[in-house]
């Protein structure tokens, strides 16, 4: 049903939507809409925060369309609108080498500390 | 991709679903799943948008401005989970033009509940108890699916998806104490209406062919029957406290279960809808093609427009 064989995601894909981005190519002859990440600042003092997908031809219909589809409940104060083939990502099969050496590392959080009882304001 | 690899990739990922970790769009997944996963959510995607049609039906008669207002809001809505869901497909690779016409063609299937018409203003009442009833049943577990995308557009319909029900309630509510001709009226939807949104959640456990490698994938977290059952024994009594009476003779409370017993569903039915015989069918196929083809201008204007002040611009 419209999905090709998932054999191009493992380990090749190099972010997160490249193979979205190889079709996107082909489909521009058909003028699909690019695709559109979006990104919602909940309230004045928070980060925008991944919310979700769209198409729409350009960013100015993009926002407007996130407005329509993300926020039809007072969830934003701010839209930000990427396209997505401009998203570089990490890959899940580099996670190990990326992120493992943080985890030994366990003298960078206070926890590690012996501190006497009695002791505060620490 | 060497077969030991396969089994050694599939048994990581196994391990991962078991663990109760979420998969993400980048992660290695066994091609069913994937190919299981677009299959449900472009179906789950169809019914939001075919689940308009019945609806809008309705929405230049509502009875009052309140009603229209709500009626509005609801619609849209469906329109939104609909997009959530095509986003999510998108993420597994498939193509999200192509998904909408295989809906077209009749290769894609959406949920029967829609092929039904919507015949009077009560069976808006009883669409959004019933229909979005089942559907919150079925979809609140699905926000602990082991798909993150497809988990967290669920938390987001289910969030939106309680006022439906709700609405839907009150207009029953209010039918069933206002006049005899009112109260006759959503009695006489609720019997159009029951069967079908029992057989919502698809055949019997017996019958079903997906379940088990859906459970095991997490993809499923509850049995089809488990899902009709609890529908059943939340909805007699709120049809109760209203007065309608639920259309089924052999429904009766088992106390060793604490559940209800409830008579056969016509399956002949069921199979007769899904495979494209039902009162609405072509109707509703039909609606949306047209839809697409009258939007044609549209699209190509906006990306005339979006090419222009890229121009712009550019100079």
């Amino acid at each position: 049903m419209g999905a090709r064989s998932g054999k191009c995601i493992c380990g090749e894909a190099k972010n997160e939507k490249s193979i979205l981005i190889k079709k996107d190519f082909s489909k521009m002859a058909n003028n699909e809409w690019p695709l559109w990440e979006v990104f919602i600042r909940s309230k004045q003092g928070l980060s925008h925060k991944h919310v979700g997908s769209l198409r729409a031809p350009d960013a100015e219909m993009a926002v407007e369309n996130a407005r329509d589809v993300y926020t039809r409940r007072s969830e934003g104060i701010s839209i930000w609108v990427v396209e997505s083939n401009n998203i570089h990502a990490s890959h899940p099969s580099e996670a190990d080498s990326l992120f493992e050496p943080a985890h030994s590392k366990v003298y960078r959080h206070p926890t590690f500390y012996d501190v006497p009882d009695g002791i505060s304001h620490m | 991709m060497l077969e030991a690899n396969i089994n050694e990739l599939e048994r990581r990922f196994q391990e991962k679903i078991d663990n109760d970790q979420k998969i993400e769009p980048n992660d290695w997944m066994p091609d069913n799943y994937r190919q299981t996963l677009i299959r449900q959510i472009s179906q789950h995607a169809h019914s939001e948008i075919v689940g308009m049609l019945p609806e809008g039906n309705w929405i230049t008669r509502a009875p009052n401005l309140r009603r229209k207002a709500v009626l509005l809001a609801k619609v849209q809505d469906e329109a939104g989970h609909g997009l959530y869901l095509y986003s999510a497909t998108e993420t597994l690779g498939a193509d999200r033009e192509e998904t909408i016409d295989d809906l077209h063609s009749g290769k894609a299937k959406y949920s029967s509940i829609f092929n039904y018409p919507t015949l009077s203003w009560a069976d808006m009442g009883v669409i959004g108890w019933l229909v979005d009833g089942a559907a919150i049943m079925n979809q609140v577990p699905l926000c602990r699916c082991s798909y993150g995308p497809y988990a967290r557009a669920m938390v987001r319909v289910c969030k939106e998806e309680s006022f439906h029900q709700r609405q839907g309630y009150e207009i029953m509510m209010t039918l069933a104490k206002g006049t005899p001709e009112q109260k006759a009226m959503a009695q006489d939807a609720l019997n159009r209406f029951w069967w079908p949104s029992l057989m919502m959640f698809g055949p019997n456990d017996a019958e079903s062919t997906h379940t088990a490698q859906s459970m095991a994938w997490k993809i499923k977290r509850s049995t089809n029957d488990e899902l009709r059952q609890q529908m059943v024994d939340i909805t007699v009594p709120q049809a109760e406290l209203i007065g309608l009476t639920i259309p089924d003779p052999d429904l009766k409370w088992n106390e060793e279960k604490q559940g209800y017993d409830y008579g056969e569903i016509d399956w002949d039915e069921f199979w007769s809808v899904v495979k494209g015989n039902g009162p609405c069918n072509k109707e509703r196929v039909d609606a949306r093609r047209k839809a697409k083809e009258n939007g044609e201008w549209v699209r190509e204007a906006a990306n005339a427009y979006a090419a222009k002040q890229k121009m712009k611009k550019a100079s």
